[in-house]
């Protein structure tokens, strides 16, 4: 697979800007599923919470719907597709498939659902399935392109944080251990690597312990598995501030992360092309790595047809701009984005000379 | 190279950086302030200590929570939980300092920035060292690597080069360790101990930093920098231009970091030039009396700081005069002016032994082998002495004179399995104090070890100590192997449990030399003069083998006397309780409770504990929690809550002085008598009352400082006998057993009216399967408890370092009476939930005569004389989790002031003694227990031949 020794990816990243499909999220909810969709034929008997919403669960009960967004993606232009496992942890499911409502929740309920042999079992299935079906959908237009595609496992943020207390009154306290999202994240790697994707995205990082966690997972599930990818690391930031969640900076955030010598490291989600900027043009200043940039279309906007103000004309050149001002390699879009987004940005994009990065230290 | 590290900002480390200053001050073992707050669970004031040294421009931070006497790890993750909350102090990189993994592992899963670890060595070999930097790789920090290795601490320039560059290879060969990730602590070392090879440490230091900075690139160095002016401890107006100067030359040689208090350094250029110059003569080892000249400088500093003290009439006296009269009368206040004058006026410091301290110290010896001085007296005495020594041993060892040769040199030790060692620490006290050379091994100390040490350490006499009885057995054993190993040395037997009979019985004749049985430390140097003088020697042995045989021969004759029942007949005598017409009381809980003191926290009550309120869900996402408030006053209520677990009850040890029985504290120092009338004696009246108020004011210290953990738990269980065993139950049902206590019953011949108890009478029997089932005569219940004193090991150990073996000791004894009074007050919160005490009215003395309904008798005294019935206990009660206390081979608990035992609650339930049991009750017992007939016959050889 390799050529010069690189990985293809890097190859294609020195040739030219890298294109990433844009929102799944958001295509889901244009097919406006119902719970019994949600359920399918295999869990229509399930005792549990409704299932509607839980997009993960999509990849057993309705994997054709998943891997038609998958094409339309391909075809609007898409080198990297990402699987549909934003959530497919343990914890990032546990709302809809883990039974059970403690009144606190805990480290010592987020132990049991980390450890809970069934949903550890499902949470397999559904990566596994994910990266097959993406697998599927990449390898059949590669070959009828003749354009190698690349599937980029997805690994979301979770709905708890390792360094951020939930009770204002209790400074202290941790909902989650680093070693339950070690666990959790390790689930979902190891399914997605057996899978068979190209590479391991991490993103919409909030929480710098949450990622940091994930980065110790994925080293841990490359032994077990023994299959070794480039790495892709995404943060977010949440406001003008200039930083995440948890209150580090994104250049603080990228110390924090370099350690697993990342190919790509970049921002995603929570602001739009233009709040977006700033943070874009501080990390290609700073950053040693391959450079990504995937907004969302905007800041959310309940009147807009996705729930995000821009569209593919006025989305493509703001993020276009940026691929010519030369701080980037791959461009692509988060929440409010379609395929419709990713067409107009790639043609855009593949204008511009994709950033330089040195040598040294771009490959895992 | 960059090295790049963040907290909520990023800190490059560039070449044009400057001096990293790591603050220091939120370290617990060398922060006073930062100590006590943790230790009182003020995390909120130890936060402040941490913003301060913030705004003192510190650049990292480093924490440090190694105190044995808290949860170190815990510690680590709440205070870095809590900086994670505060963004002014979470700005910066934090350097997670401990000597123990671990603890440095739990502070890794807390830091979402790039943090240094602090550190890791070649200590332990290169296979942890790898592990531990692969691990740190992961967690994604940088190291700080100790020039340390499986020889110990490098103390020489081509040591720690050497140490060095071996880390270098295997971090960035074999560990994928960026270079830039690498930081050196080559070992800042103190100097001007008056020590030979100390002199050129700080040299070697700064010469390592050039050698590390060209020859290791990338590699950066760092130090703990007010190592280097320990000497000079109190004397900050030295010690800070120490610091200055030593940074000045190390900056310029390539030091990169280094820990500081942060916001209190002193510029180089502001030192005043002689003190300076005096200051790098030191530093650089410029000049051979470069030691005598900072000292003499800093004595005129100290003089001209200190305030003149009023003299009492006995400081007009000669030197000689005052170090005599500060031996007898135990001063310690002048000990080192004193001694320093002497020393002056002698030739050598080793005449001012000789001379006037051995003087002063044989009057000491007079008084007390005439009477008129007691022991609490001769240990403070010791402790002047031993204070004087360590003031001469820098001048002595740099004279590389050999010192006083002692008269004899005996090693001590506490036997394996036994943890209690107050009257052997007294021993070796009252020993050195008599010129012997004291190689105490402590206390779990393996035979092997014992005559290993003897035979390297060429003693001349060994002495064991013990306690409890198993640790006769381990005795026998010594003194077994003693004589396969061929050794003549005297033997000497000491402790609570030994005797002159038992040692003549069980341990002479298997050791063909001397061996003696000591009564107490007032006999001890007696005792090892007599064996160690040529001249008496003979005499003495003969007369003691003599007396062994006479002991001997009574106690064949006793044993041939003794008449027992059999063990049918001892039962059919047993305790008459009529259960038909009594109902027992049922506890108000089952299951255990758990008590401890939280330091410095207030108590809350079981009532709350167990129904915390709902908060608030994860809600991470809409929070906004970045900037999390700060604890308000509702979440310190939370947090004690929470701390409070369900069933968790917060105590202090203030509550548990008034349940002190002073008078075995006295005891334990060898004064006899009762408390309080001990007072009015004429003879040892006064004596004690100066031990009393000794003990008062280091309790009250304890007290206020919170310096010792008390934690304990109790339990109730359903419980029925069968037989001489008890059995307990899950539940009410009393269908499922969880345990059961195997009990010996008397079998001595009784006058008539009398019985051979059992604890087991004590019980309500199982009710008969055909009997209406759970009728209220049968629902009976059986308690236990377990309770302990943490950290008195540990600050006897800080006492002993400080030359004061007088409060060392004390602090134990205070805390085996703390120990005792803790389970006093637990008994008194099982009566109460219990029911029928609630209504008592006991006064002190009442309470110390146990007039109270219902016993605590305890595994390994008369009543229940197996140990081993304390593995059963602990089980139940999880001690080990719950009071920290663990059991070792021979069933001693340790920490060693522990205790634990049985509640009863029948009024008729009273002590007695099993005294000697027959070999049916041997073979029935073990059939019971389920063990082989000799293991049973080891534990209870004292009861199968009780005369000794």
């Amino acid at each position: 697979m390799t050529t010069n020794g690189l990985h293809p990816l890097e190859s294609l990243l020195r040739e030219r800007i890298v294109v990433l499909d844009g929102a799944m999220g958001t295509m889901i909810q244009q097919y406006k599923l119902s719970e019994q969709d949600y359920r399918g034929q295999r869990f229509a008997d399930w005792k549990g919470k409704d299932l509607k919403g839980s997009l993960e669960l999509l990849n057993l009960t309705q994997p054709q719907v998943v891997e038609e967004i998958h094409a339309a993606y391909l075809d609007a232009g898409a080198d990297v597709i990402e699987t549909n496992t934003f959530s497919g942890t343990t914890i990032g499911l546990h709302d809809f498939l883990f039974q059970g409502e403690p009144k606190r929740k805990d480290q010592e309920f987020f132990q049991r659902v980390v450890d809970d042999v069934d949903l550890r079992a499902l949470v397999h299935e559904i990566n596994f399935e994910a990266a097959r079906i993406a697998r599927h959908a990449a390898d059949r237009v590669a070959n009828e392109t003749g354009q190698q595609r690349f599937v980029g496992g997805s690994m979301g943020p979770l709905p708890v944080a390792g360094s951020i207390s939930p009770d204002v009154n209790d400074p202290a306290f941790r909902a989650v251990s680093f070693d339950q999202l070690r666990q959790t994240y390790f689930d979902e790697a190891k399914a997605l690597l057996e899978g068979g994707v190209d590479l391991l995205i991490v993103e919409t990082i909030f929480d710098t312990l949450n990622g940091k966690a994930a980065l110790f997972a994925i080293t841990e599930a490359s032994e077990k598995t023994g299959r070794r990818v480039p790495l892709m690391i995404s943060g977010t930031v949440i406001d003008k501030s200039g930083r995440n969640l948890s209150g580090q900076t994104v250049e603080a955030s990228l110390i924090s992360l370099a350690h697993a010598q990342p190919l790509i490291l970049g921002l995603n989600c929570s602001l739009g092309p233009d709040e977006m900027e700033s943070f874009v043009e501080e990390l290609a200043r700073t950053s040693p790595y391959y450079m990504s940039a995937y907004p969302n279309a905007g800041l959310p906007d309940a009147l807009s047809p996705t729930g995000f103000p821009e569209t593919a004309e006025t989305f493509a050149p703001k993020v276009a701009k940026w691929a010519e001002n030369g701080w980037l390699n791959v461009v692509g879009g988060c929440c409010g984005t379609t395929p419709d987004h990713i067409r107009a940005l790639a043609k855009l994009a593949r204008q511009f000379l994709p950033r330089v990065v040195g040598t040294e230290i771009s490959s895992t | 190279m960059i090295l790049r590290l963040s907290g909520l900002e990023p800190v490059n480390i560039t070449p044009e950086f400057g001096f990293v200053v790591i603050g220091e001050r939120t370290n617990i073992t060398g922060s006073p302030k930062f100590s006590k707050l943790i230790l009182a669970g003020d995390f909120e004031g130890a936060l402040a200590v941490a913003r301060q040294q913030v705004q003192g421009g510190a650049n990292l931070l480093d924490v440090n929570m190694d105190e044995g006497m808290i949860d170190s790890e815990a510690a680590m993750i709440r205070f870095l939980n809590l900086i994670g909350s505060e963004p002014e102090i979470a700005r910066i990189p934090i350097v997670i300092d401990s000597s123990k993994w671990t603890v440095i592992e739990a502070g890794l899963k807390c830091v979402q920035g790039k943090a240094v670890v602090n550190s890791i060595s070649l200590k332990n070999g290169e296979e942890e060292f790898l592990r531990q930097a692969r691990l740190i790789r992961r967690y994604g920090a940088a190291a700080i690597v100790m020039a340390f290795d499986q020889h110990g601490q490098a103390d020489n320039f081509q040591r720690k080069i050497d140490i060095c560059s071996r880390a270098y290879d295997l971090l960035t060969k074999q560990a994928d360790f960026p270079a830039s990730d690498i930081i050196f602590d080559p070992n800042i070392l103190t100097i001007a101990t008056g020590l030979e090879e100390h002199r050129n440490y700080a040299v070697d230091f700064i010469e390592a930093i050039r050698w590390i900075k060209k020859n290791l690139p990338g590699a950066r160095v760092s130090g703990g920098v007010s190592n280097i002016s320990f000497s000079f401890r109190g004397n900050n107006t030295v010690r800070e231009a120490m610091h200055a100067a030593f940074l000045f030359h190390a900056i310029r040689a390539g030091l990169d970091m280094g820990i500081v208090n942060a916001g209190q350094l002193a510029v180089y250029e502001e030192i005043e030039p002689d003190l300076r110059e005096r200051v790098e003569d030191v530093l650089l080892n410029r000049r051979d009396d470069a030691t005598e000249r900072l000292v003499e400088f800093a004595e005129n500093v100290k003089a001209k700081d200190k305030t003149p003290v009023t003299h009492d009439a006995w400081r007009e006296e000669p030197v000689e005069e005052r170090l005599k009269h500060a031996l007898v009368k135990g001063i310690v206040d002048y000990i080192d002016t004193d001694t320093e004058e002497a020393r002056q006026k002698c030739k050598r410091p080793l005449d001012v032994i000789e001379g006037p301290l051995m003087a002063g110290m044989s009057v000491v010896g007079d008084l007390f082998g005439s009477g008129k001085m007691f022991l609490p007296q001769v240990v403070k005495s010791a402790r002047v002495m031993k204070k004087a020594v360590a003031y001469l041993l820098p001048f002595m060892e740099a004279e590389k004179s050999a010192g006083a040769k002692p008269q004899g040199r005996i090693v001590m030790a506490t036997v394996k399995g036994d943890v209690h060692d107050i009257g052997k620490n007294i021993v070796a006290v009252v020993l050195q104090c008599n010129n012997y050379d004291v190689v105490d091994l402590g206390v779990m100390v393996p035979a092997a070890k014992i005559l290993e040490t003897a035979r390297e350490r060429e003693a001349d006499v060994i002495g064991l100590s013990g306690l409890i009885t198993p640790s006769l057995d381990e005795m026998v054993h010594v003194a077994q192997e003693m004589e396969r190993e061929g050794f003549r040395l005297p033997l000497l037997i000491g402790g609570a449990t030994t005797s002159r009979a038992h040692t003549a019985v069980k341990i002479a004749p298997h050791y063909r030399a001397s061996t003696v049985h000591v009564l107490d430390a007032s006999r001890a140097v007696g005792v090892v003069n007599s064996l160690l003088n040529e001249e008496l020697k003979s005499a003495f042995d003969k007369k003691t083998r003599e007396e062994y045989e006479r002991l001997r021969q009574e106690h064949a004759a006793k044993t041939r006397k003794k008449n027992l029942l059999t063990l049918d007949q001892a039962r059919a005598n047993r305790t008459p309780i009529d259960w038909s017409s009594y109902v027992p009381p049922e506890p108000e809980f089952l299951g255990v409770r758990v008590y401890a003191t939280s330091p410095g926290s207030a108590g809350c009550q079981p009532a709350v504990a167990g129904s915390l309120p709902a908060t608030s869900e994860d809600g991470s996402k809409t929070s906004g929690a970045t900037k999390v408030q700060r604890a308000s006053r509702q979440a310190a209520e939370m947090d004690r809550l929470a701390a409070c677990a369900p069933q968790k009850i917060s105590i202090e040890l203030s509550d548990l002085i008034e349940y002190i029985d002073w008078s075995p504290f006295f005891h334990a120092w060898e004064l006899r008598g009762r408390y309080p009338a001990i007072f009015d004696d004429p003879k040892i009246g006064k004596q004690s009352r100066e031990l009393f108020d000794d003990a008062q004011a280091l309790l009250h210290h304890i007290v206020t400082k919170n310096l010792l953990v008390a934690r304990g738990v109790h339990a109730f269980w359903p419980a029925n006998s069968t037989g001489d065993d008890v059995e307990l139950y899950t539940d009410e049902e009393r269908s499922e057993k969880v345990a059961t206590f195997y009990f010996l019953r008397q079998q001595i011949q009784k006058p008539a009216g009398q019985f051979n108890h059992c604890l087991a009478d004590y019980i309500a029997p199982t009710p008969n399967p055909q009997s209406a089932i759970r009728n209220p005569q049968s629902a009976d219940y059986l308690g236990g408890f377990a309770v302990s004193i943490h950290g008195a090991d540990e600050l006897a150990e800080e006492f002993k370092r400080q030359h004061d073996d007088y409060t060392a000791i004390m602090n134990k004894a205070l805390a085996d009476r703390l120990a005792e009074a803790f389970a006093e007050y637990l008994h008194r919160q099982t009566r109460i939930a219990w029911g029928f005490g609630r209504d008592e009215q006991l006064s002190y003395a009442d309470l110390i005569r146990e007039k109270y309904r219902g016993i605590r008798p305890a595994a390994g005294y008369p009543a229940c004389p197996d140990h081993a019935e304390k593995r059963t206990l602990f089980d139940l009660l999880e001690a080990q989790k719950n009071a920290g206390i663990k059991l070792t081979e021979s069933f001693a608990m340790h920490p060693g002031a522990s205790v634990s035992g049985l509640y009863f609650s029948h009024p008729d339930a009273k002590y007695f003694g099993v005294g000697q049991i027959g070999g049916d009750q041997v073979v029935d017992y073990a059939r019971r227990r389920g063990e082989p007939i000799a293991a049973v016959e080891k534990r209870l050889a004292p009861n199968l031949d009780p005369s000794v």
